[in-house]
């Protein structure tokens, strides 16, 4: 009997396999393993404790982001956030490992430089204490966070035990209508098979809209991956991938890079590859997407109505609705537009590039933040801020009245002390609306760039298809 | 190295709603910094478990007697989805919890469960929900019942539940072993490893800035 088709995943789990060691279990290769500020100097020191050393420092990456400030010159970086800098410089120097600094090219959020300073590859195992590393999925790397536990297993070891995930395909088929986002994409996803829809398995997210979206939507799509449930979100590479990785600074080079990319255009899915389940979604009828409640599978289209509890039957589905809206202070069955934020946040690892800044900039351009809202553009990483400098887009931002911050993971978690007041309301570009996430008690709706910047403007949630630009 | 766990008699607390993120177990500025373990157990569920001035919410089932007393979590969909952080789990630990029976959990909580001594089962949401009923018609009094060994629950009703672990992590918990020292007795296999990945995909070992 013929063997079926492979999938892409399966093509880089079984080349990272050291060893099978369990029912569907394997030590798998670690080929990039990312630090940052909030749990890198405490895995070295886990390390240290243990008198082991770092098995593959030259694998091993480090960068501030978490708990620094955004504020020109860091200023306000708490007590504790300075001493997770200074952890992270000691023990990445100690343990020889290179580390992007604040304020040097190649700083910024993890999921933001792996990509833009080609340490993240097709074909590539990458894993960081944090939920989110399913970003770099969308160069074609097997990608997925871990925890603390994990982190001082990877640095001992340069290995990570792992059962075999399940797989879905999703196809995203047809032409992404104007004014929606990758952002726009994932989000519907979610609300369409749930917070939970995607829980142990791999997804890999392919069809035509997948294969004509840029680099860096690609990588928004894969960053939410974990919000569907699922810990591993990945793409086939392509020739857009090549050229995107093409003369990063740490992609390979030459001769070398000629070997990569002819390694890479082996892992794409065969054509008769089986997954153990299959999504279909049409591209042409999604819309601006924003989320009204305390989970992303609380998302609506922007000209939809927040659900009425009444209206639902299942007891245990109308509580968690009253839930929601009782958090997040909306009415039942009121329409999501128009409803009044005093906050914009864009940045985070799902919507800090130059593309999703320009977006956001297309839309501002010209016009003004509304009275009374507070809106923030925090680039992913010094390059962003850099690049984005170059094109004049700090000054159209700040020209139209919304600050323009230093690199770093921000309001998106609050970690630096950066929060949405108690009460207050957020249009965010990040990736998480849960109770608490920017702030205690803060209410936050997810939403694309575009989006975010026509709220910023508007003062209330918008629809950015009606506003020129 | 982890607290072995064999089994467990306890109070079991349910708490049914769904997606309880790591974010509501654990906020995230009480993790910021090297030294915050033995800190945690009091700030678990923070935004359900205390009233916006600190005080205790004494609706929130974790503030009400016997449950404060609980060592197992009875939870609804989705417990513990969202961010990767320890500090959910250690959080949890510190404030007494052993085990956490759900229809499903976050892959990376579930994950960071067992190298903290905590045992996530997984079993259908009849049993879940079977189970949160017969606790609360007992006002928590009810006992519920884990063996790890024969891979049972026995609600109070005395109704046995058989469920399924992985193997290798049902031994891991069994024993309390340490998966670090365990991995590195193969340390020759990983160098074995790299030695011919070194030649296979260079570009992978030898990164290095271009100038």
């Amino acid at each position: 009997m013929e063997k079926p088709g492979r999938t892409l995943l399966s093509k880089i789990w079984d080349q990272h396999v050291i060893a099978h060691i369990g029912d569907d279990t394997d030590l798998l290769h670690v080929d990039r393993h990312l630090l940052h500020d909030l749990g890198g100097s405490r895995g070295l020191l886990d390390l240290k404790s243990r008198k082991l050393s770092v098995h593959n420092p030259e694998l091993t990456f480090a960068t501030p982001d978490h708990a620094i400030s955004t504020a020109r010159g860091r200023a306000g970086t708490s007590k504790i956030g300075q001493e997770l800098l200074a952890g992270l410089r000691t023990e990445t120097s100690a343990a020889g490992i290179e580390m992007f600094d604040i304020d040097e090219p190649g700083q910024g959020i993890v999921h933001v430089i792996g990509p833009e300073l080609g340490l993240s590859l097709p074909g590539c195992l990458i894993v960081c204490g944090d939920s989110h590393t399913c970003t770099h999925g969308g160069l074609g790397a097997l990608a997925f966070g871990i925890g603390s536990s994990e982190l001082t297993h990877v640095l001992a070891t340069q290995a990570i035990i792992q059962r075999r995930p399940k797989t879905m395909r999703v196809r995203f088929e047809g032409r992404l209508p104007f004014d929606v986002a990758a952002k726009d994409l994932i989000l519907a996803l979610i609300g369409h098979i749930g917070a939970a829809g995607g829980t142990g398995y791999a997804v890999e997210y392919a069809g035509s809209a997948m294969r004509d979206l840029p680099i860096e939507g690609r990588l928004t799509i894969c960053n939410l991956s974990i919000e569907l449930g699922a810990k591993i979100g990945l793409i086939a590479p392509d020739e857009k991938t090549y050229d995107y990785l093409h003369g990063r600074a740490y992609a390979p080079q030459g001769e070398m890079w000629q070997r990569a990319v002819e390694a890479w255009r082996q892992l794409p899915s065969d054509a008769d590859a089986v997954f153990d389940k299959e999504v279909l979604i049409d591209v042409e009828k999604i819309i601006p997407q924003v989320t009204w409640g305390i989970s992303p599978e609380h998302v609506i289209g922007v000209d939809g109505h927040v659900p009425d509890p009444q209206q639902i039957a299942d007891p245990a589905r109308r509580a968690a609705v009253e839930t929601a809206l009782d958090y997040m202070g909306l009415q039942p069955g009121a329409p999501i537009i128009g409803t009044p934020v005093d906050w914009v946040f864009i940045g985070s690892c799902t919507n800090s590039r130059l593309s999703d800044l320009r977006a956001a900039a297309e839309v501002a351009r010209g016009r003004k933040v509304a009275p009374g809202v507070r809106a923030w553009v925090v680039p992913g990483s010094e390059t962003v801020k850099r690049d984005a400098v170059a094109e004049g887009l700090d000054k159209l931002f700040t020209d139209a009245g919304f600050e323009w911050r230093e690199p770093g993971c921000s309001m998106c978690l609050a970690a630096n002390g950066e929060t949405v007041s108690p009460g207050q309301r957020s249009v965010s570009t990040s990736n998480r609306n849960f109770i608490g996430r920017q702030g205690p008690r803060a209410r936050t709706h997810l939403a694309s760039p575009a989006t975010a910047a026509a709220t910023a403007i508007s003062g209330a949630i918008a629809d950015v298809r009606m506003m020129e630009h | 190295m982890a607290k072995p766990f064999t089994k467990l008699a306890a109070i079991a607390a349910p708490i049914m709603r769904s997606n309880i993120d790591t974010d509501v177990i654990i906020r995230i500025d009480r993790l910021v910094g090297n030294s915050v373990r033995g800190t945690l157990g009091k700030w678990a569920f923070g935004a359900l478990r205390y009233l916006p001035d600190g005080s205790e919410n004494p609706e929130f089932i974790l503030n009400r007697e016997p449950y404060r007393q609980a060592e197992i979590l009875v939870t609804g969909p989705n417990f513990g989805c969202g961010s990767s952080r320890e500090g959910a789990v250690w959080s949890l630990q510190e404030m007494g919890i052993r085990a956490i029976i759900g229809s499903g959990f976050g892959d990376i909580f579930f994950a960071n469960c067992f190298q903290n001594g905590i045992l996530p089962i997984v079993v259908d949401k009849e049993i879940v929900d079977g189970l949160a009923v017969e606790v609360e018609a007992t006002q928590g009094a009810g006992r519920v019942s884990v063996d790890l060994r024969e891979q049972t629950i026995t609600a109070p009703s005395g109704k046995r539940h058989s469920f399924e672990i992985d193997p290798r992590r049902r031994t891991g918990l069994l024993e309390g072993l340490d998966e670090v020292s365990l991995t590195l007795q193969r340390d020759d296999e990983i160098r074995a490893f790299q030695v011919s990945d070194r030649v296979e995909r260079p570009w992978i070992h030898f990164a290095r800035k271009s100038a």
